[in-house]
């Protein structure tokens, strides 16, 4: 037929999941810096900055799982039975921050904490249980006739721990420059305090990813660093120094939109990044998109779904976005 | 019945699921409702229409982000806790799921934040537009995943290529024996769950002496609503099940608590008894003759298949589809009596007074998630042994997990579902007692008693003749 289905799927899940950690990655990082703001009124503008649409940033996970049962089903199967623990514990973390966006504002007062705690530590455990995933997943899967031969438990390693924790800076800076783009006044001002250490911390998390994985696995070493892939791939790291500075320096002026962007790019960077070590396994060390491929009938059915969808879904995502355009400010001025 | 690891396993997805399903069938009942609730405050004006819309809308809100929530958990645990049967079936179930998520939940939610924020940001138009999308939304999702589930049931439209389902004929996927009955019946029954829930709310404020033009107007559509689905509701069950009989014939002899046919003799009603899978009889056994024969063969000593002749280890839990299936049915029966009741009430002009009426009408609250869960209990332990019907059972199709992984999982899913959603049927019902507003409501935010009205402020070029959102009512 010539057209090669799996390398098709493997885009458009890919780019599922960026979608997802680019938009469900701010309004978690809402719910991290949710515990440096203690003014309710402060906390109920953040909240509300992301209130109309973290649902909808939330179905691109759905949508990366049910892309992924559709087109590579021995991926999803491998993949999310070895991680069962970190997986339940991420959506267990996902369930006590998506009910808070309307708990909160229908418990009583004195036990409004209690919903304001779930939604910090549920944003917390989700971030930290999906970068420790992603770590493990980097690792490599052991597999055996078609399923996941490791332990339980075997997720756990210093580097699973250590994009965990990265995971958590990486939301943080997204939510904190997506406050700086929506607010106005002293929690603006505030973000964009903190926005400086937090660029910081995610350039430092990125030195260290790019050093600790090649060591750790040669054959990303590999990947990167052997002729002449490594001139293919230089403009990733120059590119990541130069948001960076972007992003520095736009924080200095009065920053807007733009130092979210350029967190997005240097997101985007880094997931790109991550993209090349794995490319073309979807089971790492070995198992490739095409090794892993269901059925084409499968695959073509749903791609013409997805084809003629996906855009319609862009669209519409982004006029509710347009709707609520502008910065978000607190209620006392309309009542 | 030892609790190993595939009990666990089982326990857990069948936990989680009991959970989820009463959100979405909520969710696709309100949705339908607030939907002509809009179209009849744009048409007339009235405000009770407008008053009942915002009323309903904060309680659609909460239970949307439950199932949500729970939702989220379902689309994952397929992969880790049924690793081989996604294995064997991702080619089919993947992509109804797939198509579930790009033609449903993305319309839902994408709608959702202008349907419960955008009240004073867009104009009536485009609300009205953004509500019946996610009222679309709610029931493509339910088409989907019941295509799914009815595949599962009885499978049709693939064969089996190395050990792995492959789809043939999408149309004949989709539309499987047993889908038509199954979507029908299902959306049926969210419209009941919600006619009662709403109705039984109506009936709370009435006998709080709480009696208002838009409580009134509560009571009066679901009961309407609940005359009109019930009767069909049961007609279609009856389909539904010589759908069963036909394609899983063992289901329907556990539903049936029938064992063995006796020759030339036709096949009794059990109306109660005890069907106990040891001895392979019913213990106290209730029953009128020839009945059976006539409900499923129509004819008067037509016989169909018992348990026995199944073998033991292909046989359903009798004691356990026996029952929810009479819940399920005898619940079903009360909602047509109470149909009735309330219409013969109206007729007489005495359906917001009577107090018995009402007293009954508040207790079949619940009713419609009862007999749904029940329904739904009966449908998917009657499938078993198997995951997919004849093809793949469910001892195959868990993953390898052991059970302290699964035992500890499992007790973190019912700590929180309860404290969760317990905290959750807690608003809800604090919302339901408050009623509809009375005073001018402050329009534009979802409504919540501490959110701001209006969470975002119309960027500033807007702010000016901004259509005040009120100027709608015209009282």
């Amino acid at each position: 037929m010539g057209v090669d289905l799996a390398l098709i799927w493997a885009i458009i899940i890919l780019f599922g999941i960026l979608m997802y950690v680019i938009m469900d990655g701010f309004d978690l990082g809402i719910g991290l810096l949710f515990s440096l703001v203690t003014d309710k009124e402060d906390r109920d503008i953040m909240m509300n900055t992301v209130a109309p649409v973290w649902d909808g940033n939330e179905t691109w996970l759905v949508l990366g799982g049910a892309g992924l049962l559709a087109a590579f089903p021995l991926a999803y199967s491998v993949v999310l039975s070895a991680f069962m623990l970190p997986l339940i514990f991420m959506l267990l973390g996902l369930i006590f921050r998506g009910v808070a966006f309307e708990f909160r504002f229908k418990a009583q007062d004195h036990r409004r904490h209690w919903w304001d705690k779930a939604f910090i530590g549920g944003s917390v455990i989700a971030t930290f249980f999906q970068g420790v995933t992603l770590g493990a997943y980097m690792h490599g899967l052991p597999v055996v006739n078609r399923s996941y031969a490791g332990g339980a438990l075997d997720w756990i390693t210093p580097f699973s721990i250590f994009t965990g924790l990265g995971l958590l800076v990486a939301y943080a800076l997204l939510g904190c420059t997506w406050l700086i783009f929506k607010t106005e006044g002293a929690l603006h001002d505030r973000m964009r305090q903190l926005a400086r250490p937090l660029v910081f911390a995610l350039l430092g998390v990125i030195v260290l990813l790019s050093i600790w994985t090649p060591l750790t696995h040669s054959a990303i070493a590999e990947r990167w660093f052997s002729v002449p892939n490594i001139f293919f791939f230089a403009p990733v790291p120059i590119l990541v120094v130069v948001a960076a500075w972007c992003l520095l320096r736009s924080l200095n002026r009065d920053p807007h939109a733009g130092p979210f962007l350029l967190t997005l790019a240097l997101l985007f960077l880094g997931y790109s990044g991550l993209g090349i070590s794995v490319w073309p396994n979807i089971i790492p060390p070995d198992i490739t998109i095409w090794d892993a491929s269901g059925p084409a009938e499968s695959q073509g059915f749903t791609l013409v779904g997805a084809l003629l969808i996906i855009p319609l879904i862009l669209m519409y995502t982004a006029w509710s976005y347009y709707v609520f355009r502008g910065k978000v400010v607190s209620s006392e001025g309309y009542h | 019945m030892e609790l190993d690891a595939l009990m666990l396993a089982r326990v857990q997805f069948g936990f989680t699921i009991a959970f989820h399903i009463i959100f979405p069938s909520i969710t696709i009942g309100l949705a339908s409702y607030l939907m002509v609730l809009e179209a009849y405050w744009l048409k007339t004006g009235k405000r009770h229409y407008y008053d009942l819309y915002h009323y309903w809308i904060k309680i659609f809100a909460v239970n949307f982000a439950m199932g949500v929530v729970s939702g989220l958990v379902m689309a994952y645990q397929f992969g880790t806790n049924w690793s081989y049967f996604s294995d064997f079936a991702g080619g089919i179930t993947g992509p109804l799921l797939a198509y579930e998520v790009l033609t449903a939940f993305f319309l839902e939610a994408g709608f959702l934040g202008v349907m419960l924020f955008g009240w004073s940001r867009v104009g009536p138009g485009l609300h009205f537009f953004s509500t019946i999308m996610v009222a679309l939304g709610t029931l493509l999702s339910a088409t989907w995943i019941l295509a799914s589930n009815s595949w599962m049931q009885t499978p049709a439209g693939y064969e089996i290529v190395n050990n792995q389902a492959v789809p043939v004929d999408w149309i004949a996927v989709i539309f499987n024996p047993s889908f038509p009955y199954r979507l029908v019946h299902m959306g049926l029954a969210a419209f009941l769950v919600t006619a009662l829930i709403v109705g039984a709310s109506a009936a709370w404020h009435l006998l709080h002496k709480n009696d208002t033009p838009a409580i009134r107007k509560m009571l009066s559509m679901a009961m309407w609503m609940l005359l009109v689905t019930a009767p069909i509701q049961a007609v279609v069950g009856d389909f539904h099940g010589l759908n069963t009989l036909k394609h899983q014939p063992a289901k329907l002899a556990a539903i049936e608590g029938h064992w063995e046919n006796k020759p030339g003799e036709g096949v009794p009603l059990t109306l109660f008894g005890w069907p106990d899978m040891q001895e392979e009889k019913n213990h106290f056994a209730l029953e009128v003759p020839r009945l059976g024969s006539l409900i499923l063969t129509h004819s008067w000593d037509g016989q169909f298949a018992g348990l026995k002749s199944f073998a033991p280890e292909d046989r359903p839990n009798a004691t356990v589809v026996f029952w929810t299936f009479r819940i399920m049915v005898g619940l079903g029966f009360l909602m047509i009596g109470l149909a009735l009741w309330a219409a013969w009430a109206r007729w007489r002009g005495r359906l917001f007074e009577s107090r018995p009426l009402l007293r009954c009408i508040l207790y079949m609250g619940p009713s419609g998630l009862v007999a749904m869960l029940a329904g739904w209990m009966t449908t998917e332990i009657g499938r078993q042994p198997w995951i997919v019907y004849n093809v793949m059972r469910t001892a195959d199709g868990v993953s390898d997990h052991g059970a302290y992984e699964l035992g500890l999982t499992l007790a973190l899913f019912v700590i929180i579902y309860f404290i969760v959603f317990g905290a959750g049927t807690v608003y809800i019902l604090r919302l339901i007692r408050k009623g509809p507003a009375t005073q001018d409501p402050v329009p534009g935010g979802p409504g919540e008693t501490r959110t701001p009205a209006r969470p975002f402020s119309a960027a500033p070029q807007q702010r000016d003749g901004h259509e005040e959102p009120l100027n709608r009512d015209k009282r």
